[in-house]
């Protein structure tokens, strides 16, 4: 069976890079992967600004194209949730029964992180990132979603990889989608306050589950000449040494990790590959 | 339960008096306040507010986690209230009927008020029944809401807040920002400005030694309230909770200027919510538990008073009982909105928010501010006829940090998008640049051809800008700056990266998904 990436349109369009971290990442991991070409966005711009009518033609282009896949893997904890929570919603909404069953029977959509440790098992992805990081939960995946510590679990996995706390952590970016212009001035005072624990950490890279959170974030960072670079995770779990030519080790903080992903029923662990991903 | 009004606000260090006066002596309202958009901007401009709300909804926020965290059951608590309203709600006619035969038969008079204008008709008749021209009030929502205070005053009547922050708000000629903390933006020494200036005004004047230190500012207001609890004949309140098995009301507080009220004035009028009703004594028991902890982030509230009707030669010997609709049989009838009606008024939402934090509670122009006001104020008075009210549910960013603490669990984010589908609906038909713009991503993202076909154009764009644009994101990436309107909303403060030339689709479809 295969899994069928829902890419986002935000990343499809803007951030190509983050889906071609999620094929990298996923092969890596030995699952077989595919891009539905037929997909589109999955219509959380608009249900979340109200309009649910305009979402309609996205949701049934949505379920057409992912039917028949054992599971949709999103490099978005938004979108994710979107489909999980929002979807039903816009269905129930038209008055199409044959819409809501659809919604129902639809393949499971899972966060990428989700993916990575409740259905592969796995917590040391093998990556390696020599860099220090901090990392920003994103709302819907901290709230909607509750992907709880797999993020940080993954990220503490890799090598190289030092991660160091962000203060207020769980405390929105201020994003929220067309919130971020509609009340453009208090979206931009919380991400101020956002970049500025960003730049408390003297981290190099923040890193996140959501390129939207980290197009506002990076914007102001940016504009702040702050000299800090926005990563999205997956691109950071796609990263590995140019050449490794013995087994990884797991380092401190992921044997426990390691040892509870072995336990698990994921699939084999493809070998790590020789050269550079990106 | 407005004891924090004087921990927190009053600790702060001293800033300007730059918050003025919402409107001139007597009738602060918040009639007139601009959308949410221009209203926050404002409030985000005064950086000491903001300082002084960050520390004052962060140390109530530190409380509550902590004491929350004490409870082990916490959850099961939550599930419990959001069931037992739940169930209220569901059999409210049942529930109203059985208080009103509860009360009448304690002895109490029960008046039924459809809407604002009937209640306060209500209370004032009353009130003027016994030649009185003051009432003094216990802190009330309720009667925030329906304008009260301005309609006694129409009447020749004056009303004395008796909680320390409703008095601060109201001698201050200002408006309440908090639910529980009406006065969360004042600091102490514009405390003591406007105790010097104004309590001489309405009765026993501040003496005039009189520090900033909070202790002396609380016994200033105890010397000045303890004279119209002598002289009262009525008083006004609220209620938290109403038993319908017992025809029991119950006012917490932190202060005891409510049980004040309560027991001392011959003629008690209580106005209370229809959605304040729970079926019995026992379910008293999760509410005692849930509000404290969520509002003040104490274990249990200092005063916990109940009265049901009358008791001869004790305490007041003509009970009234108002019973207000006022747009909640509106709300009960939304099946996504009617779970706003659980809110127990404990404000945890608002000391969350991040939006609210920011921008404090004034930029919301209604009684109800934060998450549930975006939300109750809507419902209660109805989307697509006021800018004002339809700028409310968009006023979150929908993080969903109220969600999780909300003791009843109202999923405020879920009614926020309910709310925003039901405004856009009502102005459906009129132009709007976001409309037309949700109508062509709608149209774009109909089929992935056209998807395909706008990335390609984005794309061309983009190697245009490659060339032209000279600055670079960390990571290397081309940045634009400031951009013309309308993306100027946006760019103003942000950097925009630069569109790839290749989309994601287009690398999948050139590669074969990276196999070629």
């Amino acid at each position: 069976m295969t899994v069928g990436l829902l890419v986002t349109c935000i990343n499809d369009a803007l951030f190509p890079d983050t889906g071609r971290a999620v094929v990298t990442l996923l092969r890596r991991l030995g699952v077989d992967v595919d891009f539905p070409a037929a997909q589109t966005c999955c219509g959380q711009p608009m249900v979340n600004t109200g309009y649910l009518d305009e979402a309609v033609p996205l949701l049934r282009n949505h379920l057409e194209a992912f039917a028949g896949y054992e599971a949709v893997v999103v490099p978005s904890g938004s979108c994710a949730g979107s489909v999980r929570h929002q979807h039903r919603l816009v269905a129930q909404r038209c008055g199409d029964p044959g819409l809501v069953r659809a919604v129902e029977q639809a393949p499971p959509a899972y966060e990428l992180t989700e993916y990575l440790v409740d259905v592969l098992g796995v917590v040391d992805v093998g990556a390696y990132f020599p860099h220090r990081v901090t990392y920003h939960p994103t709302c819907h995946s901290l709230r909607m979603l509750r992907v709880g510590d797999r993020p940080r679990r993954l990220l503490e996995a890799v090598r190289g990889l030092r991660l160091v706390e962000l203060p207020a952590a769980d405390e929105c970016c201020g994003f929220g989608g067309t919130f971020a212009v509609k009340n453009a001035d208090t979206s931009v005072a919380m991400g101020s306050d956002k970049a500025r624990h960003v730049r408390e950490t003297q981290a190099e890279v923040l890193v996140a589950g959501d390129n939207s959170c980290l197009m506002h974030i990076g914007g102001i960072l940016s504009r702040e000449r702050s000299g800090v670079r926005v990563m999205h995770l997956a691109e950071v779990l796609a990263s590995t040494e140019a050449v490794i030519d013995e087994p990884a080790q797991p380092t401190a903080g992921s044997a426990a990790a390691s040892a509870e992903a072995s336990r698990t029923d994921g699939p084999p662990r493809a070998p790590r590959p020789a050269g550079a991903i990106r | 339960m407005s004891e924090l009004a004087s921990e927190s606000s009053t600790r702060r260090s001293a800033r300007s008096a730059e918050v003025a006066p919402r409107a001139a002596a007597g009738g602060a309202t918040f009639l007139g306040t601009p959308a949410f958009p221009i209203a926050a901007k404002a409030a985000l401009a005064d950086a000491q507010l903001r300082r002084n709300l960050a520390h004052a909804t962060g140390t109530i926020r530190g409380k509550r986690a902590a004491v929350v965290a004490e409870v082990a059951n916490w959850e099961e608590l939550r599930l419990a209230g959001a069931a037992l309203k739940d169930r209220t709600l569901r059999h409210l006619d049942t529930y109203l009927t059985q208080l009103e035969t509860a009360l009448t038969k304690a002895g109490a008079t029960v008046h039924w008020a459809r809407d604002a204008a009937e209640a306060n008709r209500i209370v004032v008749d009353i009130a003027r029944g016994h030649g009185t021209d003051e009432v003094v009030k216990v802190k009330s929502m309720a009667t925030v809401e329906i304008g009260l205070n301005e309609a006694l005053a129409d009447a020749g009547i004056t009303a004395w807040e008796t909680d320390l922050a409703e008095l601060i708000v109201q001698l201050g000629h200002d408006l309440p920002s908090h639910i529980l903390v009406p006065a969360i933006h004042r600091n102490r020494s514009e405390v003591r400005e406007i105790f010097l200036r104004e309590m001489g005004r309405a009765g026993r004047p501040a003496p005039p030694d009189l520090t900033d230190n909070p202790a002396d500012l609380a016994a200033a207001a105890r010397e000045h309230l303890r004279e119209k609890f002598l002289r009262a004949k009525v008083a006004v309140s609220g209620a938290n909770f109403a038993v319908a098995e017992t025809g029991t009301l119950a006012v917490v507080e932190s202060e005891g200027n409510g049980r004040m009220c309560l027991t001392l004035p011959e003629v008690l009028i209580s106005v209370v919510g229809i959605e304040k009703l729970v079926p019995t004594w026992a379910d008293l028991d999760v509410f005692l538990q849930l509000l404290p902890r969520s509002s003040t982030g104490e274990r249990m509230n200092p005063y916990t008073s109940m009265w049901s009707g009358v008791t001869p030669g004790d305490g007041p010997q003509e009970v009234h009982v108002v019973l207000l609709d006022n747009g909640r049989t509106d709300v009960l009838a939304d099946e996504v909105g009617r779970q706003a009606l659980r809110c127990i008024r404990c404000s945890a939402c608002l000391n969350v928010c991040p939006v609210y934090e920011r921008t404090g509670g004034h930029s919301y122009g209604s009684v109800y501010p934060g998450p549930i006001g975006a939300i109750l104020t809507p419902m209660l008075r109805g989307v697509g006829h006021d800018e004002q009210v339809d700028s409310l549910p968009y006023a979150s960013s929908l993080c969903g940090a109220c969600f999780e603490v909300c003791p009843v669990r109202i999923d405020i984010p879920e009614v926020l998008v309910h709310l925003r589908s039901q405004v856009v609906d009502a102005h459906r038909g009129r132009p709007s640049l976001q409309g037309a713009a949700m109508k062509a991503a709608s149209w774009m993202f109909g089929t992935s051809a056209r998807t395909a076909a706008a990335e390609k154009l984005s794309g061309l764009g983009s190697r245009v800008l490659d060339r032209t644009v000279r600055r670079r994101a960390p990571g290397g990436r081309r940045a634009l700056g400031s951009l013309p309107w309308p993306v100027s909303a946006w760019s103003d403060a942000r950097d925009t990266p630069v569109p790839p030339p290749e989309s994601f689709r287009a690398w999948w479809s050139r590669t074969d998904g990276g196999r070629r």
